[in-house]
């Protein structure tokens, strides 16, 4: 693995890692790693450094509804042009074109069931391209961008073994 | 009414320094532990999810003594594979609770009472109770800081008396990290052929080898017949509480060790070897992700205990560093006890591990870069006192 790829490892895992840390684990300078990661950044191969945050866990719950959306491609433009005007709204998180039985999956997150509804019907469902939806709304969360939002037990290991 | 009763070989063999040191870790709060021998990973969710499915199966019954065919067929082939060295599944592998096991049962399954056991010092702290429990008498060999704890021709030629028998191997090493290359158990071989030797090497962190490749004992010219290689899935797979390690070696010494086996254990537990195989079938890729991580772990403890001011040679194997503490004045013991009680670090006495390990602590990296950080950031603020 190159050094940039190791870098953009250690950063997935932990963005809070600082250049010191991250400059001792791939073994280059701080300065090199500085400079690696502002190069990253500004290719936007680095996007932003994001934290991960159950906020059921803080009692303030979201709701989320997966939709299934159907669509009426435009000639030219295909998908884009109208993948470009849902994807602006700020309650859309997600937004993929996928294959199958529907055309786009948006993932539209709101602080009440209502409040989710009423974008569906006021703004998603009334667009001209669109043909259908199927709102999917989202009962618990398991498993979120590659982390388990579960308290399992704490595992120890014995603090000093052979 | 019992303590008198106690056998006397069993008595005379002291406490473990390890058990001493794990006691006074204890009592202490908020610790970062680099006293730990196990990896820090939990073991990889698809060697576990394979045991579960095979309990639903109803795989609950005992195994052959040598273990599950499938299992040994799946050990030799990687053996084979990886470093060209050929075992019958048939009647030359023999699986094991642990390396640990596997260690007792070729000890015992080798000495007479007196035999002397060859086992080079600082080392693991098994080999010499072992050794004992088994009526053998372990003669240390000493290996040195200054020679990256590699185990010289001239030291081991120095303890061999007629009645040496054993030559205890184990490398990567357990606590120092030392390495042996092609060449250095080349030298060592021929003395093993010389005195007519038998050479035990457990090789459980073969698979943590940092810098070149990892030359098993028995893969050296006419090794193979006088050899008993042990291995096992606890470092490489991070499978450390299965308890499952194996045996390879001729048909007459495996058949040996298992006639020990089949009285004292019977088998491994099959759900074990179980996740065993999958962990050989399908394990390599996780493997390969520990080792990267345990690989720029390392990185970072050599390079700030020597900025810090401890001396280390730069370990390539195994997930340990053994610097010297000498420079302090103090102790192994009190070095150790007196960073847990006053910046709450554990590390282990480097004299737990025989006297040859006097004026030096183990610390393993099997712990995140953050909390090695942290732990030398400590490491620093006690030395500056």
């Amino acid at each position: 693995m190159d050094k940039k790829e190791e870098i953009l490892k250690l950063l997935e895992g932990d963005a809070r890692l600082g250049v010191a840390e991250v400059a001792k684990a791939v073994g280059l300078s701080e300065e090199e790693v500085a400079k690696v990661i502002a190069e990253l950044e500004k290719s936007g191969v680095i996007r932003k450094y994001k934290t991960v945050i159950n906020w059921e866990k803080l009692g303030k719950e979201k709701v989320a509804a997966l939709i299934d959306v159907k669509i009426t491609p435009e000639r030219e433009h295909g998908y884009d042009a109208i993948a470009e005007r849902i994807m602006r709204f700020p309650e859309v998180k997600n937004l993929y074109l996928v294959s199958g039985m529907y055309d786009l999956s948006v993932l539209v997150e709101g602080n009440t069931m209502k409040e989710v509804a009423a974008f569906v019907a006021e703004k998603l469902a009334p667009l001209p391209q669109v043909t259908s939806t199927t709102t999917h709304f989202i009962l618990k969360k398991y498993k979120e961008d590659g982390d388990m939002l579960y308290d399992g037990e704490e595992l120890r290991r014995l603090a000093v073994s052979p | 009414m019992m303590r008198d009763k106690i056998a006397r070989r069993v008595a005379e063999v002291p406490p473990s320094g390890i058990r001493k040191f794990f006691d006074l870790v204890a009592n202490v709060e908020g610790v970062i532990s680099l006293g730990v021998g196990e990896p820090d990973f939990i073991t990889p969710w698809h060697i576990r999810e394979a045991c579960i499915y095979s309990l639903e199966r109803g795989y609950t019954m005992y195994t052959s003594n040598y273990g599950l065919p499938e299992l040994r067929q799946e050990i030799a082939i990687a053996t084979k594979r990886d470093y060209g060295i050929d075992y019958s599944p048939e009647n030359e592998v023999l699986i094991t609770v642990g390396v640990s096991e596997a260690f007792d049962l070729a000890i015992r399954a080798l000495v007479n009472p007196g035999d002397e056991v060859l086992i080079p010092e600082p080392t693991y702290v098994a080999y010499k109770p072992c050794t004992i429990f088994a009526g053998g008498v372990p003669v240390s060999v000493p290996t040195r800081a200054e020679d990256e704890f590699k185990l010289l021709p001239e030291q081991l030629e120095a303890r061999i008396t007629p009645k040496s028998k054993v030559l205890v191997l184990n490398y990567p090493n357990n606590p120092t990290g030392a390495t042996m290359s092609k060449r250095d158990l080349e030298v060592i071989a021929d003395i093993v052929v010389e005195h007519d030797l038998v050479v035990i090497s457990d090789e459980i962190y073969d698979k943590l080898t940092y810098d070149g490749k990892h030359v098993p004992f028995a893969a050296l010219n006419g090794m193979r017949e006088r050899c008993i290689y042990l291995n096992g899935f606890s470092k490489s797979y991070a499978m450390t509480g299965w308890r499952i390690g194996y045996a390879l070696g001729e048909a007459e010494v495996i058949e040996a060790m298992m006639k020990i086996h089949q009285y004292a254990m019977l088998c491994a537990p099959i759900m074990s070897q179980k996740a065993a195989l999958e962990a050989l079938r399908r394990g390599n890729n996780a493997v390969k992700e520990m080792r990267e991580e345990y690989n720029r772990r390392r990185k970072l403890i050599v390079k700030r205990l020597r900025e810090i001011g401890l001396e280390c040679f730069e370990p390539k194997g195994a997930f340990y560093v053994f610097p010297s503490i000498v420079s302090t004045g103090m102790s192994s013991e009190e070095f150790a006890e007196r960073l847990l009680r006053e910046e709450r670090v554990a590390v282990v006495p480097g004299n737990a591990f025989g006297e040859g390990g006097e004026g030096h602590v183990r610390m393993a990296y099997a712990a995140s870069l953050r909390d090695i950080s942290e732990a030398m950031s400590r490491l620093e603020k006690f030395l500056s006192r």
